[in-house]
């Protein structure tokens, strides 16, 4: 019965927002998790980047809070058909994290504490993309949606903006992370619908 | 708050695949080396598929992904299953 009138109430708010095809509306913010959720205290967190002939790049929790934040309001799809519009997050662009890493990869391979990657492009990363969050609505983001940090890449399903982010790896050939390896779609642009591999 | 269910959230989506109840079924963590049935595993259903892992050390044992055409089945993190049959 909750299900039939959410769907309901949902068909009836999307007419009035373009949302991506497939997709419902909705106001609270579902937690999705693939394992218990990590608690990694920001004393031993760190976050590093690691080329394809494995430089590494390494920023401690304070190192994050340094460098310059930016504050992206950006809408929420989820592959399991919800998306959150004008959610407000702090955070560091990529852009910023990547500005002094010599490369030439064209994939990236994302990883989180509690063993979760999800892969894409290198250019999704760049160009005021992507960012690293901490904060999410004013408040510091809690472990359930990430926390302390995660990546947001909203142009792309929620599944690539990984929550616990660790680290991202810069490849020369492209790595399937933990859903792409078991149906899901190698890139994942919600516009498109591309849930499924083969979509 | 993430919670799990146990094993048995697996009897339906794997009863489509597999012509007996897998949750009876013995799966050897290819983590810790741990045995138990599929009913003991950790799933967790509050994500794009299905993931169980082991009780013992939170490895990923099976996953499960449905979709519009088709179910994909993940055992890397299995040693062994071993299914009871009748004599």
């Amino acid at each position: 019965m909750a299900i039939v009138s959410r769907g309901f109430r949902g068909r009836a708010r999307d007419e009035d927002v373009a949302l991506p095809p497939g997709q419902y509306l909705t106001e609270d913010f579902p937690v999705l998790s693939a394992g218990p959720t990590p608690r990694v205290p920001t004393d031993r967190w760190e976050f590093t980047v690691t080329t394809e002939v494995g430089v590494k790049h390494t920023w401690q929790w304070q190192d994050l809070l340094e460098l310059p934040h930016e504050k992206p309001k950006v809408d929420l799809h989820c592959v399991t058909k919800w998306s959150k519009l004008g959610t407000s997050w702090q955070g560091v662009s990529l852009d910023v994290l990547l500005e002094d890493v010599e490369t030439a990869a064209d994939y990236a391979l994302v990883h989180s504490y509690g063993g979760y990657t999800t892969n894409l492009p290198l250019e999704d990363l760049l160009d005021g993309q992507a960012w690293i969050v901490h904060r999410y609505d004013g408040e510091d983001l809690t472990p359930e949606h990430g926390g302390p940090a995660r990546l947001l890449v909203p142009h792309l399903y929620l599944w690539k903006s990984a929550k616990w982010v660790r680290g991202i790896k810069l490849l020369l050939e492209d790595e399937p992370g933990f859903w792409e390896t078991i149906g899901y779609h190698e890139y994942g642009d919600p516009w498109r619908e591309q849930r499924y591999q083969g979509d | 708050m993430t919670t799990h269910l146990d094993g048995n959230a697996l009897a339906g989506p794997l009863r489509e695949l597999f012509a007996v109840d897998i949750t009876t079924a013995t799966a050897q963590c290819s983590g810790c080396g741990r045995g138990g049935t599929v009913a003991t595993l950790h799933v967790y259903a509050s994500a794009p598929g299905l993931v169980a892992r082991c009780p013992g050390c939170e490895d990923v044992v099976l996953r499960v992904v449905r979709t519009p055409d088709s179910a994909w089945l993940d055992l890397r993190g299995t040693v062994s299953l071993r299914i009871p049959l009748a004599e």
